[in-house]
Formats: structure tokens, C-alpha cells, sequence
């Protein structure tokens, strides 16, 4: 392999003199003070090689050796991912040993000791292409497929298959054969992080909600199985609450989560709580079905850059084993600041807001490698993804919240005005959006489920909303008693629909999690309300009469469905309901 | 700064910007200190044998053939138990007249936690003021800025907040801190009878700005010294962040660095969150907790440094006079502590989440009927009743002058719902009305 010397640094950039040939992007190791700290190329000019180090520099010094792998930046992959925490480049921060991250410590991603029950999916002499599942096995309760690896092309005979039985990792579980050249096939494979993996038939429109149990999100802006949205929001409002709700939530058979950037805090919280916590739909602890990758604000900021490419590796991998996968990536702006930090320092031309000139590609091929495939065998695999934005100062005029406007589908805003007045989550019903709503393959799917309401409620709701914004602004210009009382009423509606249905407490026991059968009584319940006529004598009537009804919803919200409290709260709304009816025109 | 033998020595420097020099050099790593004709520096670039190091006084008078000492490390502090109650500048020295204190030399700015290795805070820290016990509550462990004009009186409300705390060393980091607010801090400290418990490392506004950039990393290795190895409780307070950012524009703009949103530097956000992430629970029972102080511009949070600072503390605490009563409170809007939902309703009583939140909304309200009335609107009974209960609200529990415990601040709390409401207009939970409701439902 080639070696090189150091000629200069300035913070993490090297200017490296290699002495044979390199190759862009590929990983090389600086030996300084004892250590060796993982380096990777990102810029070739001339005889001077640039690589930025994943380590602090400290005391690394013009002269200093470094060695070159030849390697692109990979992960590894195989059973026992599942329930581990990463750091950005896949160490396992569980086998580190010590309280610091001194740096150059590593730590081997996956156990090569823990055995496997392997059962083969395939027979001598089938023939398969890259990807295709060659035996299974089960890891925390899901299959998880071997497949054969993704980098081989054209078609591979099968010549050997394990029998049924306990292997560890490295265990040859299958040869496969190709123009006379035979190959070993273990249950570990490595693939690059920044290529997308393909070795599936073809992507295809999402068209399945993701359940979340977050109201504001399922019954008005729905994510998809497959689908892409992004979270901006200022410091506070909510981002990664809402981020973490959905990772509890989702229905998903993995969830990855990447924690780019942000405070070591709440990824201990993760830690503590995921393994107490029930998954709702299969009841296994949630720790079991998710991978974290945790490159928090204080380690170093060129693995921060490389962390979210290792998370969507690893869910791109669970995919082409035919399983859903939601990735989430919390906060995708640390990710481009990093981007930022470094373009910087190589002098490279800025674009907008120093930021590189390439972002918006950059962003909108990550949000890219999500979506929904078919597989070579016809089954289907998923990424879901969600992001979340840090605009700087809140405002969501700057180059990272409109270049990932433009990769993703959902747009789930936060505001300032909503989380200062304490209404979680902050989603800003009429800002956000979800194209989903749009796509006739999930109305399809929803009126095989018996909800085609489902679509209609949602636009309708937003218009009521809609209207009650307006009717607020009127109320402010105007008075209360400049405007007509039907003003009053729509923007009580509004209020209504903002306290029972956009607000839900994610720290209640009962009200964090709502449902879908809960959510659509809700929803027809409320609209039920928001379109009874009622005639007032004065405004001063509407007030009391919504808070009581207001109040009534939030009970039930906080009470488990059909408990005596439910019932208790539902009898006293409807009696509410039935007041100040107009008696002359129809319900 | 000793210097021996072995030491490096240099004369010819070709290039002089106000915070940087460089010059040829041979064997000089990244990071490593250097004297440069007395003034401490460090080296910030390497590059074919030309080193530029950031001169930490600035390089006002320096000459082109100035003497040049590298000193063959980066940084260190000599920590031990010798550290408490001293003062000390921003490189570790005495600026009480005593010898230096002696003890294990330690590279400042060292590597971060392991997250598997942290413990989940736990501990709350009151303080007495309910608008940060009540509204947002501390814990051990947590990090936390007040964001406040500079003629709020955030120095005073720290000191106060830091002599409640219950901490078991004190380490307090001083940033163009002014001498009357260093004396201040001394005396009050003095007077409370906490010396012995207090180490702290001080840059005034006499002090070259750039020397700032040490206080901090200083100020955090002592602090982990302390809770890593004895298992202590340490409060670090940090005053002003703003003034050690603005030491940071200059340097970065003296190495031609693109300067992003306010002329800060583009590495804004990760060289804070490397200082607040430092705070931690270990599971030992030691912990770091870090309280700072960031100086707003008239309110403005979305500067640069306020903006960053918001994106990685656990919250922070907005001080603001407030115009209807004159007194000065913790503002329940932009005020926040993540951390509070560990605690809440869990360590402390079951209500409190609720009934806090309670108040704020009502308190909300009664923003919206005061736009209202200086719209010149007529007033609701409704919108009346939300005003009078902000007004008690401010002046009997969130004026920071106002000391209760957790107990009392909540039952004042329910007390001055019932007395402005019904139990309808608050949202809150029915069994919560049935057991804390003052008086009449
Ligand atoms: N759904 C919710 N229910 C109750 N409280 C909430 C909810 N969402 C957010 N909060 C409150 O807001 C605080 C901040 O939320 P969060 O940490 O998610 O903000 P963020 O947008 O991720 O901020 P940052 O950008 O600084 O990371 C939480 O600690 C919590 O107190
Ligand atoms: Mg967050």
C-alpha cells in the first residue's frame, strides 16, 4: 500500500506528499504520537493529497507518516447490528474502552463470536445475482437475510449452501461460482457508505402510510412506507421530541437513527429509554428493532459528516432484505455544516451562506437513496426518511431548509409562535404539507382499508384551520365586536381542532400515542361538531361554550378509549354539543 | 511560562496580523504553544515549514525579528485539590499574589465522554426562583445559558443561582468579565463563606480579548478533574459567552477564514457545543454543570452566538424587566429547560407539569389581550381576568426576587388560577382539579 508524510495541517485537513498512487476518497491512517487516526482523501492537486482526519490533530506535525488503505470509507454489515450504538464510523461505543473517546480507539462493529441459527433459502445450482437472499437467519425477532453481496455482478451459480445449523459471522455459508471462479460467502460483507446500494428489480411510488400515533402528522399530513419529509424548526420548538415520538412509534421493523451532530443527552435518553419501552405494534422492547449512530456536537466534526452516510449504508442493507426500515437523522444541518467546514478550509469557491456550491445536489441525492423497492424475488423493502433542519436564526430562508424543500416530500414545519405558547408539537398545520396526499396510489390504499374519508377530512380540516386564521386575524384588526359572530365561530372551530386534534402531550402515557381507529373517531367526531350550526346571542357566549367543549376532548385525550373517564368526558361533550343549536336550519 | 534548554528558538518572523505570526520553522507540531517575545501562542497552522500561531495578547508592538520560543506541548493546567480557592488568570497563573498551585499537568480541551458511559441526569438543583424551578427546572448535569441584555442583572441572578445550588466546588470562568462584576463575584462569594469551594479563572475587559479563548477549556478541566476523579458535584458558571465568541471572530478572521452569519466564524456551532457538551451525570455521582451567561444585543436572539448557543444548551433561561410590574423575571415564553420532564411530576409533585403549564397558557392569554388593549380594544371579562392574573403571577412568583420552595411555588400556583378562573378555562386534569383545586370550582 502507499505511504506518505505529512506537509501541513491546518485543524483537521492534512496536506499529505503520498509516494505511489491514491485514489480519491479513499481511507488513510495518520500515525502521530502513538495513535493512528483514520483519515480519508478529499482532494487530489498535484504532487499534494488533502485528507481530512476523523480525530482531533493535536501534536501532528509536518513529517509524520501516513499509510494509505486503498479502501473507500465502508461499513460492515451482517446480523447483530440490531439494539448496538455507533459512533459516525461504526464503532461500536459499547467495545471502547474508558469514560473518554481518546481518539484512535476503535472497536469491532459486529461480535464474530455470537453464533447465528442459519436455515438456507436457496438449493445447489440456483443461479442469483447480487442481493439475492441466500439463507436466513433471525435477529431480535426479525429474519434477517444473507445475500449475495452486492458489489458481484452478473448471474452466480450456488455450488455450496451450509445446512441448518449455529455459525458465527465469518462462517461460510455458501459458494457461489461465475465463469469457473468460486467464491466464499460469509454472513459479514462490507459496501461504501457514499454509493447508493442497488441490487434491487426497480423503485417504486410509495403508497402506504407509515403509522406515527402523532395525530397532527397521520390524520393531516401523512408519511408514507418509503416515503421523505424533514422537520425545520428553530432551537426548541420541538424537532427532536417529535423525532424521538416517531421513533417509539412508527410502525417499522427497523428503525436506524442517526443523532448527527447534537447533544449526547438525548442520545442517553435513547439509551435508557429504548430498552425499557414496548415497540406498539409488535411488543418486543424497542431497543430491539433500532440501530443508533451517534455522532454527537462534541466528537469530531469530519466523522459527523461521514455518520449519516454509515446509518443510510445500514438501512439500505435491511431494505434488500425485504424489511421497512425508518431512518431518522437528527440534525441533517450539523451534517452541512461539517460540509461547510471543510469546503472552507480546501478554499473552495462558497455558495450561499459560505455554505458549498454543491448542497443542494448533495442533499437531495442523500434524501435519493430512500424510497420503496421492489427486489429482485418481488418482495418489497423500504427507507422512510426523516430529517430534521436547524435553520439559523429560525429562518427558514437559508440554503440547507430550501435545498431539502426540494428533495423532500413532507414538509413538517415547527413554529416559534406555537412552541412558545406551548402547543406541542409545534407543526404548523397550515405552513407543512404532505405531497403524499396527492398520490392516487395512496388513496387507493386507503379506500381498500375502508378510510377514502381519510384524504377528504384531512383537506377539509386544514381548511377549517384555515379559515380560523383568518378569523383570528380579523378579530385582532377589528375587535371582537368589529366582526360578525360567524367570525367568532370559525375561529373557535379552529381552536377546537388545535387543542384536541394538532396538540397531543408526548409525555402523557395515554395521550402520546393515538391510534389510527382512535384518530379517525376523533377526527369525525370533532368535524361532526365543526359542522353544527350554532346561533350565539353575543360573543361572549362562544368562548365558555368551545372551552367547555375543548376541555371535555382533552379529557378524553388524556383517557384511555372507552374507559369509564372517556365515557364520562364523551357524555359531557355531546351535551355540550347539543347547546345553542340553531333550531331553524338543519344540523 | 518556563522555558529549559531544549527549547526551540526562532528570529525571523515574515508575517504579522493583529492575533496571528508566522514564520519558518522546523519540528513544531499543531496545537503546541509558543512564546512569542513573551506573548503566549499557539500554533493554529502548518504548512511546508511556515507556522502560524495565534498570539493570544495580540500582537500589538511586536517586532519582525521578535524571539520565538515553541514550548513543545499544547496547553496544560496542573490539576489537584490545590486548584480551590484560588484565582487565577486565563493560562492557569496566580493573580493572588500565592505560588502557583502544583498538580497533575493536563492537556486542556481533552476528548469528550463516552455517551454509553454517561449517566441520565437525575438530580434537580433549586434555586429558589420559580421561574427556573417551576417553569424550568435544572439538573445536575445540564447545561444551560441566561440570554439577557447586558443591563439585566445576569451576574447577580448567577451568583445567586450559584450559592443555592448546593455544589460541591464552584468553577467560575471569567470572559471580559469588568472589574467592578470580578470584585463582585468575589465578595459575594467571600461573604457566603464559599471560597474554599470556588476556583476561578478570570479575563477581564482589561485583558487582551484573545486570551479569553483559554478561559473555558480552563475552567472545564479543572471542573472535570474534579468530578471524574473526587465524584464532585461541580457548577461551572461561564460569563459572557458572547465576549469569548466575538474572541473567536477575531481570530478566524485573521486567518482569512469565510466568515458565515454575523461575521462568525462557520465553525461557530461545533467550537461551543466542544465547551457545553463537556457538561455530564457520570455514574459515579460526579457531574458538570454548566451555567453561562450569553449577552444579547436589545433581545435579539437569532444572532449568531445566541442562535448557536440555543441549537446546543439544554435550554436556557431569557431575563427580561418586565414593563407592567418593573420586576425583573425569567421570561416563561423563551425561557426552556429540556431536561425539566426528567424530574417533573416524577421528583417532584405529581400536578407540577400540569399546573405549570397551566399558568404559562393563561399568562399567553393575557399577552394576547394586552396587544389587544394597546390595539385599543374593548376587553372581555375573560381577557381582564387573564391580565390581573399576569400580574400576580409576575409579581408573586416569577420576580426573581421572590424565594419559595417547590411546595409553595406550586400551591401559589394553583392559588392564583382559582382565583382569576374556573377549572374549565385552564385544560386542566379533572383528578388534578379534585385534589389541588383552591376554593371554589
Ligand atoms: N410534543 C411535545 N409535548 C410536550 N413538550 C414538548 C413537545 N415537543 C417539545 N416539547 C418541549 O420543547 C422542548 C424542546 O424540544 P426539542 O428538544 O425537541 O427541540 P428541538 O427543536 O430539537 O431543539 P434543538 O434544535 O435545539 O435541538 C422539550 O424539551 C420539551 O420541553
Ligand atoms: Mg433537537
Amino acid at each position: 500500500m502507499t505511504k506518505g508524510k505529512v506537509t501541513g495541517l491546518i485543524a483537521n485537513l492534512l496536506r499529505v506528499k503520498p509516494e505511489g498512487p491514491v485514489r480519491q476518497n479513499e481511507i488513510c491512517y495518520l500515525l502521530t504520537g502513538g495513535d493512528r487516526l483514520m483519515a480519508e482523501i478529499i482532494k487530489i492537486e498535484g504532487e499534494t493529497v488533502f485528507a481530512q482526519v476523523y480525530d482531533s490533530t493535536r501534536g501532528a506535525a509536518p513529517g509524520d507518516k501516513v499509510e494509505f488503505t486503498g479502501q473507500l470509507l465502508s461499513v460492515q454489515l451482517g446480523p447483530g447490528m440490531l439494539s448496538k450504538k455507533y459512533d459516525g464510523l461504526q464503532n461500536d461505543l459499547d467495545g471502547l474502552e474508558g469514560i473518554f473517546l481518546h481518539r484512535g480507539l476503535r472497536a469491532a462493529p459486529i461480535d464474530l463470536s455470537e453464533l447465528w441459527p442459519v436455515s438456507p433459502l436457496v438449493s445447489l445450482g440456483d443461479r442469483l445475482q447480487a442481493g439475492d437472499w441466500l439463507v436466513e437467519t433471525t435477529e431480535n425477532g426479525l429474519p434477517h437475510r444473507i445475500m449475495l453481496p452486492f458489489h458481484l455482478s452478473g448471474h452466480w451459480r450456488v455450488t455450496y449452501i451450509c445446512p441448518t445449523g449455529n455459525y458465527p459471522v465469518t462462517h461460510t455459508v455458501a459458494r457461489v461460482e461465475q465463469d469457473g471462479r468460486e467464491i466464499n460467502i460469509s454472513m459479514l460483507q462490507e459496501w461504501p457508505v457514499r454509493l447508493a446500494m442497488g441490487a434491487y428489480r426497480e423503485k417504486t411510488r410509495p403508497f402506504k402510510m407509515m403509522i406515527t400515533g402523532v395525530r397532527t402528522i397521520d390524520t393531516l399530513n401523512p408519511m408514507l412506507e418509503g416515503g421523505t419529509g424533514f422537520i425545520p424548526g428553530p432551537f426548541g420548538s420541538g424537532k427532536t421530541v417529535l423525532q424521538q415520538a416517531i421513533a417509539r412509534q412508527a410502525d417499522a421493523d427497523v428503525v436506524i437513527i442517526a443523532a448527527c451532530g447534537e447533544r449526547a443527552n438525548e442520545v442517553v435518553e435513547i439509551f435508557h429509554e429504548f430498552p425499557r419501552l414496548d415497540d406498539p405494534t409488535t411488543g418486543r422492547k424497542l431497543m430491539e428493532r433500532t440501530v443508533i449512530v451517534a455522532n454527537t456536537s462534541n466528537m469530531p466534526v469530519a466523522a459527523r459528516e461521514a455518520s449519516v452516510y454509515t446509518a443510510m449504508t445500514m438501512a439500505e442493507y435491511y431494505r434488500n432484505m425485504g424489511l421497512r426500515v425508518l431512518l431518522l437523522a437528527d440534525s441533517t444541518s450539523r451534517w452541512a455544516q461539517a460540509l461547510r467546514e471543510m469546503s472552507n478550509r480546501l478554499e473552495d469557491l462558497p455558495g450561499p451562506d459560505a455554505f458549498p456550491m454543491d448542497l443542494s445536489a448533495t442533499i437531495s441525492s442523500f434524501y435519493g437513496r430512500a424510497g420503496t423497492v421492489l427486489l429482485n424475488n418481488g418482495q418489497r423493502g423500504a427507507i422512510t426518511f426523516i430529517g430534521t433542519v436547524s435553520p439559523a436564526g429560525g429562518n427558514l430562508k437559508e440554503p440547507v431548509t430550501e435545498a431539502t424543500k426540494k428533495a423532500a416530500r413532507c414538509f413538517f414545519a415547527l413554529s416559534q409562535r406555537r412552541a412558545d405558547s406551548k402547543r406541542y408539537p409545534a407543526i404548523d398545520p397550515i405552513e407543512s404539507y404532505s405531497k403524499y396526499l396527492e398520490y392516487p396510489e395512496f388513496a387507493a390504499y386507503m379506500e381498500d382499508l375502508e378510510q377514502a374519508d381519510w384524504i377528504a377530512q384531512a383537506y377539509h380540516i386544514k381548511n377549517l384551520l384555515q379559515r380560523g386564521r383568518e378569523a383570528a386575524d380579523q378579530i385582532s384588526i377589528l375587535g371582537d365586536d368589529g366582526v360578525q359572530l360567524v367570525t367568532h365561530l370559525l375561529y373557535w372551530r379552529a381552536e377546537l381542532l388545535d387543542f384536541v386534534l394538532l396538540q397531543q402531550d408526548a409525555f402523557d402515557e395515554v395521550d402520546k400515542y393515538c391510534p389510527t381507529d382512535r384518530q379517525a373517531y376523533m377526527r369525525r367526531l370533532l368535524l361532526d361538531i365543526c359542522d353544527r350550526n350554532y346561533q350565539y346571542d353575543h360573543f361572549n357566549e362562544v368562548r365558555p361554550h368551545f372551552n367547555g367543549m375543548i376541555n371535555a376532548c382533552k379529557q378524553m385525550n388524556y383517557a384511555p378509549m372507552g374507559s369509564p373517564i372517556f365515557e364520562q368526558h364523551l357524555q359531557k361533550l355531546e351535551e355540550l354539543a347539543g347547546q345553542f343549536l340553531d333550531a331553524t336550519s338543519p344540523v | 511560562m518556563e522555558t529549559t534548554a531544549f527549547n526551540r528558538h526562532y528570529t525571523e518572523i515574515s508575517h504579522i496580523t493583529k492575533a496571528t505570526v508566522s514564520l519558518q520553522a522546523d519540528g513544531v507540531s499543531n496545537e503546541e504553544l509558543a512564546l512569542v517575545e513573551g506573548r503566549l501562542a499557539q500554533v493554529v497552522r502548518l504548512q511546508d515549514g511556515q507556522v502560524t500561531l495565534q498570539v493570544f495578547a495580540g500582537t500589538e508592538g511586536i517586532s519582525n525579528d521578535a524571539r520565538v520560543t515553541f514550548l513543545g506541548n499544547a496547553p496544560v493546567l496542573q490539576v489537584s485539590e490545590a486548584l480551590l480557592g484560588r484565582f487565577m488568570n486565563a493560562y492557569g497563573l496566580p493573580l493572588d499574589g500565592m505560588e502557583p498551585a502544583v498538580g497533575v499537568r493536563t492537556e486542556i480541551g481533552g476528548p469528550s465522554v463516552n455517551p454509553v458511559r454517561r449517566a441520565q441526569p437525575f438530580e434537580p438543583i433549586l434555586t429558589g426562583i420559580a421561574g427556573i424551578d417551576l417553569n424550568n427546572t435544572l439538573l445536575g448535569g445540564q447545561k444551560i445559558p441566561f440570554f439577557a441584555d447586558p443591563d439585566q442583572p445576569y451576574n447577580e441572578v448567577m451568583a445567586t443561582v450559584a450559592l443555592r445550588a448546593d455544589a460541591d466546588v464552584i468553577v467560575l470562568g471569567g470572559m471580559g468579565l469588568t472589574n467592578d462584576d470580578y470584585i463582585y463575584y468575589r465578595q459575594r462569594f467571600e461573604t457566603a463563606g464559599v471560597l474554599h469551594k470556588l476556583v476561578a479563572f478570570i479575563n477581564t475587559s482589561e485583558n487582551p480579548a484573545v486570551e479569553r479563548l483559554l478561559v473555558p477549556d480552563m475552567a472545564l478541566t479543572a471542573a472535570e478533574y474534579f468530578a471524574v476523579e473526587h465524584h464532585k458535584k461541580v457548577l461551572v458558571l461561564l460569563t459572557d459567552m458572547t465576549l469569548f465568541a466575538d474572541a473567536l471572530s477575531i481570530v478566524s478572521n485573521r486567518m482569512d477564514q469565510i466568515p458565515s452569519k454575523d461575521a462568525m466564524p462557520g465553525s461557530l456551532y461545533s467550537d461551543l457545543a466542544r465547551l457545553y457538551e463537556k457538561a455530564v451525570q457520570l455514574p459515579s455521582g460526579g457531574s458538570i454543570t454548566i451555567i453561562a451567561v450569553t449577552t444579547l444585543n436589545q433581545g435579539d436572539i437569532t444572532h449568531a452566538i445566541p442562535d448557536n448557543t440555543g441549537y446546543i444548551t439544554e435550554g436556557q433561561l431569557f431575563l427580561r424587566q418586565d414593563t407592567e410590574t418593573g420586576e425583573v423575571i425569567v421570561d416563561p415564553f423563551r425561557s426552556l429547560s429540556r431536561l425539566k420532564q426528567l424530574v417533573i411530576g416524577k421528583k417532584t409533585r405529581e400536578d407540577h407539569p400540569q399546573i405549570m403549564n397551566a399558568c404559562i397558557r393563561l399568562y399567553a392569554d393575557a399577552a394576547d389581550a394586552k396587544v389587544k388593549q394597546e390595539n385599543g380594544f374593548d376587553l372581555t371579562d375573560y381577557d381582564q381576568r387573564c391580565l390581573q392574573f399576569a400580574k400576580a403571577y409576575t409579581r408573586e412568583l416569577l420576580s426573581i426576587r421572590v424565594q419559595l420552595s417547590m411546595e409553595a411555588m406550586l400551591n401559589k400556583a394553583w392559588q392564583l388560577v382559582a382565583d382569576w378562573f374556573r377549572p374549565e378555562e385552564t385544560g386542566l386534569k379533572s383528578e388534578l382539579v379534585a385534589r389541588y383545586w383552591k376554593g371554589k370550582k
